[in-house]
């Protein structure tokens, strides 16, 4: 009894530093329901046919996420159809960034011609769940039964300057080896990216 | 402007200095919001044994453009370092591999010790760091 009221006690002191820490791979995925720039909401359970989703952190300033977009649409015309759509989230605070507005980002997913969702994590609760630290982070998840399972975090490739000179196009590759029941490798990877702007 | 590679001494000099090294953007808000505090440091402690190395993020197309009159006009005298190695992937974890990524960000080190902090820093963090790295 002793020792279960130690590990209780243990597991309550490091809790919050591991929900601080977002998702690793592994883990299994929290649902969401976010506002759309079209004023509905959205769920991952709206989409039941899916096998797994490609959710993108973005937003509309920050010139990492703006070199990305244009391969962001590409990946979701490409992988939709095979079960992996995009969802893009744009958790920045519109208080300190005001160009991060629902409105703004209504206009932006306009004149890119965004073929996906793109929500503004309205409560700034989402991005934190999930661990997003930058923009653009993204984070394929996989349907595992009824369970969501973190199967890539990171960047889209190895060259956000120019899309011609990509050697390892690290999220396809994680995509083409979710489709054939392998395992990515890698399934982490990093970049540099924008703080996500929070008071 | 330098790869990774060429950068990489300049995070592991083992000379009597401390070196504050911080990643930034002219385009990135939080970054340019405290280069004041890095600028006040290295003009406060120019006698003492402390370099400040300010390396840029800026887009190699946006040097001469933009980062260059940036520097000018807000009167930027750290030394500038641009670095442009697009596969971030392969040396973030060489700068220290808690870094998610984001910027700014920022190394601190002499021969005794590291510290690295992602996210801003006050004048006032500056100044405690730097006062106790100095003794």
């Amino acid at each position: 009894m002793k020792k279960i009221i130690i590990s209780l006690a243990l597991s309550l002191v490091t809790m919050p530093f591991i929900l601080a820490g977002g998702y690793n791979v592994g883990d299994k995925a929290a649902d969401f329901k976010l506002p759309n720039i079209d004023g509905k909401y959205v769920s991952l359970s709206d989409y039941p046919d899916a096998k797994g989703f490609i959710v993108v952190f973005t937003c509309n300033g920050c010139p990492y996420a703006r070199a990305y977009q244009d391969r962001i649409i590409a990946l979701d015309k490409k992988y939709k159809s095979r079960g992996y759509p995009v969802i893009a989230i744009n958790p920045n605070d519109t208080g300190l960034k005001p160009e991060d507005n629902l409105e703004a980002m209504k206009e932006r997913a306009k004149e890119k011609g965004y073929t996906f969702p793109y929500l503004k994590d309205e409560k700034y609760d989402v991005f934190k769940e999930y661990g997003a630290t930058r923009t653009p982070h993204i984070f394929v998840l996989t349907k595992r039964g009824s369970d969501l399972v973190v199967s890539y975090i990171g960047t889209v490739d190895d060259n956000y300057q120019d899309p011609a000179a990509v050697k390892e196009p690290y999220l396809a590759n994680a995509l083409n080896a979710l489709l054939a029941d392998r395992e990515p490798d890698p399934s982490f990877t990093k970049a540099i990216g924008c703080t996500i702007k929070q008071q | 402007m330098l790869s990774f590679d060429d950068l990489e001494p300049h995070l592991h000099f083992s000379n009597d200095t401390t070196y504050l090294v911080n990643f930034w953007a002219s385009w990135c808000t939080p970054c340019v919001s405290e280069l004041p505090a890095f600028e006040s440091i290295r003009e406060e402690y120019r006698d003492e044994k402390l370099k400040v190395l300010l390396v840029s993020l800026d887009f190699p197309g946006q040097v001469d453009t933009r980062l260059m009159p940036f520097l000018e006009k807000n009167g930027i005298h750290s030394e500038v370092l641009v670095l442009n190695d697009p596969d971030a992937n392969r040396w973030i974890d060489r700068v220290d591999p808690g870094w998610t990524g984001s910027i700014p960000a920022t190394l601190i080190y002499n021969r005794d010790g590291r510290l690295f902090h992602e996210g801003e820093y006050s004048y006032e963090e500056l100044k405690q760091i730097v006062e106790q790295k100095l003794k």
